[in-house]
């Protein structure tokens, strides 16, 4: 039901996606999904993304894969993970059960992987789209990732796109020098949204050992630390990209998730807030809907993009 | 494994640097299981971020108990809190000891180190319940770490103390004590909860010895919950060794499977 008890309309139309409300769940900070099922009704989400999948099952970085900083969170998890053979046969078929749109984050080390995924992937059914993990900074050297150039983001789109029979959301790196560049790049070769941002390359120092705190040197920034940065590229990608724009970064509230959408973006991922309060995710929406409520504002997706710059 | 949300202080004991809370929270006491933990918050705002993961020293019906020491800014923040000051706490998380009735009538050894010992107490009340003879053993650098002995005896479990430093008790570490009485008169079972090296060293002598025995790991975590990932120990599985989250599988692992870093 797209209207709620409060009257507000919650839906949001992706174009290639209709979905409930604006609110994901971010790739990483979700597990399989399942893992929340005792914390709330997954369905009362709009959606929510899979921990990325790589084709095989694969192992990770040693520990320690957290940090705790200030206001944030570094990890360094290195996307271990079942693989797509596994996810397929023990996780997927529980995930049908949930009237809400699930959403795979893809992997791959290299271009053939990525399309391996998406190719198995493609013959399972109860996916609504792909999310393109193109940019995350814990699987390579000093974060390297096909994220970090604009050729290697057209030319990995392009190939996944024309591989895939489901809409595909790339999920983009904020290290870089110019987001929009990279954007423009993913939007040229075909995705249908880009989604925005990864977290930022990142390291802690234990100053009396003088180690890195993580096991892995560098990790991922997460959490409020950087929302006002986040909030600056999604507004830059919006106000140039014709697809539609998933926004992210230290959305812990409803009224973080709405500027979010004031900045252009159409949807929104919960990520860091999820291990904060396992039901951060449905706590959002339910804050949207008050402050849509409170407002007078009919429908969320009358704001998207509605940023007063002069 | 609610979320409770509206859990209240009711009693605080501490020892310098290490508290007792005594929590309303029949939620979460009702189901709890020795050596199952719970995820604390500790701040409205973003700074600390995260919750703290806290062993169950005791439940009941009527709540849980949790015994921690200061470590860091988190548990520097909650040792501030009063009775009648609400905490946010989700749980009981995890799978916790092995308690069953093989152990009814046999002596189980339970080994803690430091803040180690918080779920040693829950565990060795539900050994005793199950017919079990629970042994205590309890360690720390001085004679102010080992604040929970009067506890343990008052309850009428049998207690051996060690001291680093020799001001309390066996003179050394808590695992040489433990060792010389597992080489005297081999219980049954060993259950341990410490710092990685007490428990690394204690493995290597259950296994001399022929001992089956648990450990409870400590990570740092994210969630709690399995999705983060965050929390990892090495462990031997049936299909080969890797990573595997303290949070759900464990934080109590069989010691022929942890691998020692």
């Amino acid at each position: 039901m797209a209207v709620t008890a409060k009257g507000v309309d919650l839906s949001v139309d992706l174009g290639f996606l209709k979905l409930r409300n604006p609110v994901l769940t971010a790739s990483g900070t979700f597990g399989y999904g399942l893992e929340f099922e005792p914390y709330f009704e997954l369905a009362k989400l709009g959606g929510f993304v899979v921990k990325g999948l790589y084709y095989r099952p694969r192992e990770g970085n040693p520990p320690p894969r957290l940090v705790e900083t200030a206001g944030g969170l570094i990890n360094a998890i290195g996307l271990q993970g079942v693989g797509v053979e596994a996810f397929a046969a023990k996780v997927l078929p529980k995930l049908r059960g949930f009237d809400t749109a699930v959403i795979v984050n893809v992997c791959g080390a290299d271009d053939d992987e990525y399309a391996a995924v998406v190719e198995f992937l493609d013959r399972q059914e109860g996916i609504a789209a792909y999310e393109l993990n193109i940019s995350c900074p814990n699987v390579k050297k000093e974060g390297a990732c096909p994220a970090l150039s604009p050729r290697t983001t057209f030319d990995l789109v392009k190939r996944i796109k024309a591989a895939s029979r489901r809409p595909l959301i790339t999920k983009l790196s904020p290290n870089v020098t110019s987001i929009v560049e990279i954007a423009q790049a993913a939007e040229e070769a075909g995705t249908d949204a880009v989604a925005l941002v990864n977290t930022f390359l990142a390291m802690a120092v234990d100053l009396e050992t003088r180690r890195p705190k993580l096991g892995n040197v560098y990790g991922g920034l997460s959490g409020p630390a950087i929302k006002p940065i986040a909030l600056r590229m999604v507004h830059q990608v919006a106000s140039r990209l014709k697809v539609p724009v998933v926004g992210m970064g230290g959305i812990m509230t409803g009224t973080d998730a709405l500027e979010f959408l004031v900045a252009g973006a159409s949807a929104v991922e919960v990520g860091t807030a999820n291990f904060v309060d396992p039901d951060a995710a449905v706590r959002v929406v339910a804050e949207m809907e008050r402050w849509c409520d409170a407002r007078g504002v009919a429908a969320v997706r009358d704001i998207v993009g509605t940023l007063k710059t002069s | 494994m609610p979320i409770e949300r509206d859990a209240r202080l009711r009693e605080v004991q501490s020892w310098g640097d290490y508290f007792r809370f005594a929590i309303d929270a029949p939620a979460l006491g009702a189901g709890a299981r020795p050596g199952q933990f719970v995820m604390v918050k500790v701040s409205e705002g973003p700074s600390p971020l995260l919750r703290r993961p806290l062993g169950i020293h005791d439940a009941g019906p009527g709540g849980i108990e949790l015994f921690f020491a200061v470590a860091g800014q988190g548990t520097e923040i909650l040792s501030r809190k009063k009775p009648g000051d609400r905490l946010d706490v989700i749980g009981p998380l995890g799978k916790g000891f092995t308690v069953d009735a093989a152990m009814r009538g046999k002596r189980v050894f339970l080994v803690g180190g430091g803040r180690g010992i918080a779920p040693l107490f829950f565990l060795a009340r539900e050994l005793a319940s199950a017919g079990a003879h629970p042994v205590v053993f309890y360690g720390g650098r001085t004679a102010a770490d080992i604040p929970l002995r009067d506890k343990f005896e008052n309850a009428g479990f049998e207690l051996l103390a060690s001291t680093d430093d020799g001001s309390f008790g066996f003179a050394g570490f808590v695992t040489g004590l433990a060792g010389r009485e597992i080489a005297k008169d081999k219980p049954a079972f060993v259950c341990a909860c410490g710092p990685d090296p007490m428990m690394k060293a204690l493995a290597a002598i259950t296994a001399e010895h022929g001992v089956p025995a648990e450990f409870s790991l400590e990570s740092i975590m994210g969630c709690g919950v399995g999705a983060c990932w965050g929390c990892v120990h090495r462990i031997r599985g049936e299909s080969g060794d890797g990573w595997v989250k303290i949070c759900e599988e464990g934080p109590v692992f069989p010691g022929e499977r942890i691998l020692w870093p």
